[in-house]
């Protein structure tokens, strides 16, 4: 039993969900979203930077939230950061489809170490009710690139 | 660390030597404790959600469908006069349950909810004018919230909240002087889903009464923990639900004073609550039937009415005593672990305990626990309000029932060790 969750809970996800990084509003944003998961009542918000060519310059979050859906905020600021708005895109995708299907993602050559440090997050596929911790903060971010400002897991 | 109140008393318990109470053969009763999850016998702490039904409300049901069902208040035939009589023998074991003077001031909706809503919309939806007031407490479910906040913004009134104290106590000063001139309507839990504690409704009832304010009871909770007399207690309405009560879910119960409810107008229109009906003018059926609008639950109600006879059968102080003997249990095996804070330990209180982890969110110990076939509520437990008055946005709930035993809260409590492990 501890080890299935052992398998859940990383040690990489307890290290970002404790220590998160990008945590707090930065002085320069772009676009930003308040995201909610009306299951626990949890919320983010995510801030973003993304410059006139289209590049995230920054990601940041703050708000409370689970280990889980705290370290994959705190990943994906690290992971969208430097990269284009295609590209995000396409990480969001990729991403969500690595937490909801059982399938082997197909890895974007591009951005094979990308999903590799996400893979990390996998282990929510095996309890369905977690899924939406994980995914959270991607929707917020979602939302703020779309101009939305809420964002909620339903 | 929150310490137990040694004053916790729940009402009905106070005899020193309870029935002999066999919580094994109880268990045996209900047909899903035997299962695994998880390959993990069950550990089912999460009654205050909805509890797990016995055999003889299973059986109930399936009687009914089997034997003797067909629609009632219709047909002359055997089995539709059949089915009328199980359905008004439910509603005089729910009158009985409550002691109401009368089974006419039982109405059966689906669920608390639905009886509340029915209330803020029949009733003091049409008396509230702009600036009216609805008098609630800190403590409320969303369900003892958001009716009101729907009937008060089409007139224009205003729904305040009467405080708590940081265990969650009500501050019956405060609660006093929120009664206005302008207060139209007090309704309040009796006991905290949230918390367990018990509130002192006798007492908030003549407040607003010397007042001449009609109050509703939310009863999900103290419907299954505490022997309620509505008489005694001199509510204007009580609302309860059968399946935290082990009885079906989808059949509810509103207990409303005769005189009231033969004041309010319909809350749905359609078949069963009409005497008669042309096109141009409808009359309608006294209470209950004028708030039983189409064919009821009928399963339901008989299903309820047979959970409320086992309830019985076990008796309710020997289930009451056998209940706050493992809240006291609970209360301390978890207030030595460290690192977790215990909300809402004083006062009279029903078997629910609340926690937090320091470091530990409440979602990631519910899935440690569920790895162990545990099964306990988390998160805001549909009473937000009472989160931010704690400035928490969940916690951890374990709501015990009439089948749980010692065994169970150890497992928990080793369990919770098995949080610290993970999370280090």
């Amino acid at each position: 039993m501890l080890d299935d969750l052992r398998e859940l809970y990383q040690e990489v996800i307890l290290d970002h969900g404790k220590n998160p990084r990008n945590y707090g509003k930065p002085e320069e944003v772009s676009h930003h979203a308040d995201g909610h998961n009306p299951l626990c009542g949890d919320r983010i918000t995510v801030y973003l930077d993304v410059d006139d060519s289209g590049v995230v310059r920054n990601a940041a979050f703050d708000g409370r939230g689970c280990a889980i859906s705290q370290a994959s905020a705190s990943l994906m600021t690290e992971i969208v950061s430097g990269k284009n708005l295609e590209q995000v895109e396409r990480l969001f995708r990729s991403f969500h489809e690595m937490c909801t299907s059982d399938a082997d993602v197909e890895a974007d050559d591009s951005l094979v170490d990308e999903m590799d440090r996400l893979q990390v997050l996998s282990g929510v596929r095996q309890y369905p009710i977690r899924v939406k911790c994980a995914t959270l903060a991607w929707h917020t971010m979602n939302a703020a690139l779309a101009g939305d400002h809420d964002a909620t897991t339903e | 660390m929150t310490q137990v109140a040694a004053e916790s008393v729940v009402p009905g318990t106070e005899r020193t030597n309870p029935p002999a109470y066999d919580v094994d053969k109880v268990r045996a009763d209900f047909p899903i404790l035997s299962r695994e999850v998880h390959g993990k016998p069950l550990v089912f702490l999460d009654s205050g959600a909805s509890a797990q039904k016995p055999r003889a409300v299973i059986k109930a049901i399936s009687d009914v469908y089997e034997n003797e069902y067909a629609n009632i208040h219709r047909g002359v035939h055997y089995l539709s006069v059949r089915a009328t009589e199980l359905y008004d023998e439910a509603r005089e074991k729910v009158r009985a349950y409550l002691n109401a003077a009368k089974a006419s001031e039982i109405v059966f909706t689906r669920n608390t909810t639905e009886a509340i809503n029915l209330v803020a919309s029949s009733f003091t939806g049409q008396r509230l004018k702009e600036g009216d007031e609805i008098l609630l407490t800190e403590l409320e479910h969303h369900a003892n919230i958001v009716p009101w906040q729907l009937v008060a913004e089409r007139a224009g009134a205003v729904v305040k909240p009467a405080p708590v104290d940081g265990d969650g106590i009500i501050d019956l000063a405060a609660f006093e002087k929120l009664l206005t001139p302008r207060t139209r309507m007090v309704a309040f839990t009796h006991t905290s889903n949230v918390l367990g504690i018990i509130t002192p409704a006798k007492e908030m009832i003549k407040l607003a009464h010397d007042k001449g304010i009609p109050v509703l009871i939310d009863g999900a909770q103290s419907a299954v923990h505490l022997n309620v007399d509505v008489q005694d207690l001199d509510c204007d309405f009580f609302t309860f639900t059968g399946h935290k009560l082990y009885g079906p879910s989808g059949i509810g119960v509103l207990y409303g004073k005769a005189e009231l409810l033969e004041s309010m107008p319909p809350y749905q229109g359609g078949g069963d609550m009409i005497e008669y009906v042309t096109f141009e003018k409808t009359t309608f059926a006294k209470p209950p039937e004028r708030f039983e609008a189409g064919t009821p639950h009928i399963a339901g109600a008989i299903g309820l009415g047979a959970a409320i006879d086992y309830v019985n059968g076990l008796g309710r102080d020997a289930v009451a005593a056998h209940e706050h003997d493992l809240l006291q249990y609970a209360t301390a095996q978890i207030s030595e672990l460290p690192g977790i804070k215990l909300f809402g330990t004083k006062g009279e209180k029903a078997s629910i305990v609340s926690f937090l982890h320091d470091d530990v969110h409440p979602h990631d110990v519910g899935t440690i626990l569920d790895q162990a076939g545990i099964a306990v509520r988390v998160g805001h437990h549909c009473a937000q309000p009472l989160m931010d008055r704690f400035g928490i946005t969940g916690t951890v709930r374990a709501s015990i029932g009439l089948y749980n035993t010692r065994d169970e809260i150890d497992k928990l409590v080793e369990s919770l060790d098995h949080v610290k492990e993970i999370f280090g």
